[in-house]
């Protein structure tokens, strides 16, 4: 379900202060159901600052903002309920299983036992990965963690995920993998708000917008991007917007 | 004639059960910007710490400038610059109290060999008196290199010194390497982003442990033993299925806003790849015969 206006993610004026310091500037932006948008910026640019407002962890100065329909200030439980979170950082415990994993988080949203062990069955069926059910996280390789990761941030069928750099340290033929799930995902509905320093990836977004000092410097599809400022490809588009 | 900096000789590495490094070997000249290219897991952290002589290898040898990583590390030690891939200066001293314990635990001074960090160390002084833990993570990456320079080492070797740091900041680092080749400064580094690849004078494409290849960029790439296409249409990931289920085709993979192609040598033409997606319903086709990048020949590396 989306907000009055048929956005998943909907921000006006959304303004961030720590003391002096404006680490979001009156972002206005909006994504729509089953849109995979790129939420690009330079270090610094007040990303995460943002993202930890859109999870429902922090609150804003000042500016609105609903997700799915939910208020950014006032309903942070309602936002988190239908939100997945995935980052390279943080994602599986190490020392559990596979299948311990899927129903520590599926019982963290609430899902019954019963309903865990289908979706569980449904997404390992997907990645094809039956077979590892019962070994501990630690064991598989990091393209595989990546892969179970993501399942995980979408057992409960959330409305929206967040990818924080998802794909940061993967060998290049699991990258391109983890995309096309990502594809999948967004097929079945589930709107993807990813971020990312690879920039051949900024391509693979339906839209992008790329953040400089606090600011939302562009946004829209690559290809109308990248022929309004000139640019060859991505990475010449982010770096002619961050320098300026 | 020219030194040689690095010298790696048959090392293995082994974590119990797990083959960390199999059989690496790999020289590196002195003057060098050197890459090792590859993903997490690939051992190019396990092969760092061997050759800063914090870790021993299972089997094998590893020397630098002719002295042994494992009999002569306190000599060694003192021509090393190390920058590890975490963040490992004292967070609650300031930005001058680090680099100044770097200079001083190597019997030397800031301004002894300022010159050698002074375009890097520059856009950080303003910073000077505030604490490490507070910076931000492009101006930790600064102060890094500076306290892994302060002793003019002769060797600089820095693991994923750009991993997680955005494209403008990552082409900056970069041209900071540039400048300490230019200085004389053997410098080693690695990195899983493929697009740096080419910055290096010769690079070692590393995975699960094995070297895929050992030579230049360029050389790499031009050794890519198949036809490669860049293909384009408006439903990319249709494509993309499309092109797999074709026999002509070895691989498909989604590169940017096109689709590579490898098709065996001298197999298919243009016009050929064209008519066959067209007959797929694929009407605005964009087919072009372009050379290997370095993330092509990983990835054909990686499945031979």
């Amino acid at each position: 379900m989306a907000g009055e206006n048929g956005y998943i993610v909907d921000v006006k004026e959304l303004t961030k202060k720590f003391g002096n310091f404006i680490a979001n500037d009156r972002l206005t932006f909006n994504v729509s159901p089953g849109e995979i948008f790129g939420f690009l910026g330079a270090n610094g640019a007040g990303k995460t600052t943002a993202i930890k407002i859109l999870c429902g962890l922090s609150s804003p100065t000042s500016g609105e903002a609903t997700i799915a329909g939910y208020n950014v200030y006032r309903e942070t439980e309602k936002i988190k309920q239908n939100i997945g979170y995935m980052s390279q950082q943080f994602s599986l415990y190490e020392d559990l299983t596979v299948y311990e994993n899927f129903r520590f988080y599926g019982g963290i949203y609430g899902l019954s036992r019963k309903v865990i062990r289908k979706r569980t069955e449904e997404l390992l069926h997907e990645l094809n990965m039956e077979k590892v059910k019962n070994r501990v996280i630690h064991s598989l390789p990091l393209g595989w963690k990546q892969k179970l990761a993501f399942s995980v941030a979408i057992i409960h069928q959330p409305k929206l995920i967040f990818l924080d750099e998802p794909t940061s340290g993967v060998d290049p033929i699991t990258r391109r993998q983890f995309w096309e799930m990502i594809y999948k995902t967004a097929q079945d509905g589930i709107t993807v708000f990813i971020t990312t320093h690879y920039m051949d990836e900024a391509e693979y977004c339906g839209r992008v917008s790329i953040m400089a000092e606090g600011k939302i410097k562009a946004i829209g599809s690559p290809n109308d991007l990248k022929s309004q400022y000139d640019a060859h490809n991505m990475n010449d588009l982010f770096i002619k917007l961050v320098r300026n | 004639m020219i030194n040689t900096a690095v010298s790696i000789k048959n090392v293995k590495k082994t974590y119990g059960e797990v083959e960390a490094l199999h059989n690496i070997n790999v020289d590196v000249s002195e003057g060098e910007l050197f890459g090792f290219i590859g993903p997490d897991g690939a051992g190019k952290t396990s092969l760092f710490r061997i050759l800063v002589t914090l870790l021993l290898p299972t089997e094998g040898a590893a020397s630098i400038f002719d002295m042994d990583v494992v009999k002569d590390f306190k000599k060694l030690r003192r021509i090393l610059g190390y920058m590890p891939g975490r963040f490992s200066l004292y967070q609650d001293l300031t930005v001058e109290e680090n680099l100044n314990f770097f200079a001083t635990t190597f019997g030397t001074t800031i301004k002894e060999n300022y010159y050698l960090i002074e375009s890097i160390y520059k856009q950080i002084e303003p910073f000077k008196k505030r604490r490490a833990g507070a910076l931000s993570g492009g101006m930790k990456q600064k102060l890094a290199l500076s306290c892994a320079l302060i002793h003019k080492p002769r060797l600089l070797v820095l693991d994923e010194p750009t991993t997680g740091v955005d494209a403008v900041s990552r082409s900056e680092f970069w041209d900071m390497l540039g400048n300490l080749k230019k200085m004389g400064i053997t410098v080693v580094v690695s990195t899983p982003y493929m697009d740096e690849a080419g910055l290096c004078d010769r690079v070692a494409l590393i995975q699960k442990g094995r070297l895929l290849s050992v030579d230049t960029p360029q050389n790499i790439m031009n050794g890519y033993d198949e036809d490669l296409w860049a293909v384009r249409s408006k439903n990319i990931y249709k494509l993309i299925e499309d092109l797999r289920q074709l026999e002509e085709v070895s691989s498909a993979f989604p590169f940017g806003e096109y689709v590579h192609v490898s098709t065996p040598p001298d197999r298919i033409n243009q016009k050929m790849i064209e008519n066959l997606l067209e007959k797929k319903g694929h009407d605005t086709v964009e087919v072009k015969k372009i050379g290997a990048t370095i993330e092509d020949c990983f990835m054909k590396l990686m499945k031979n």
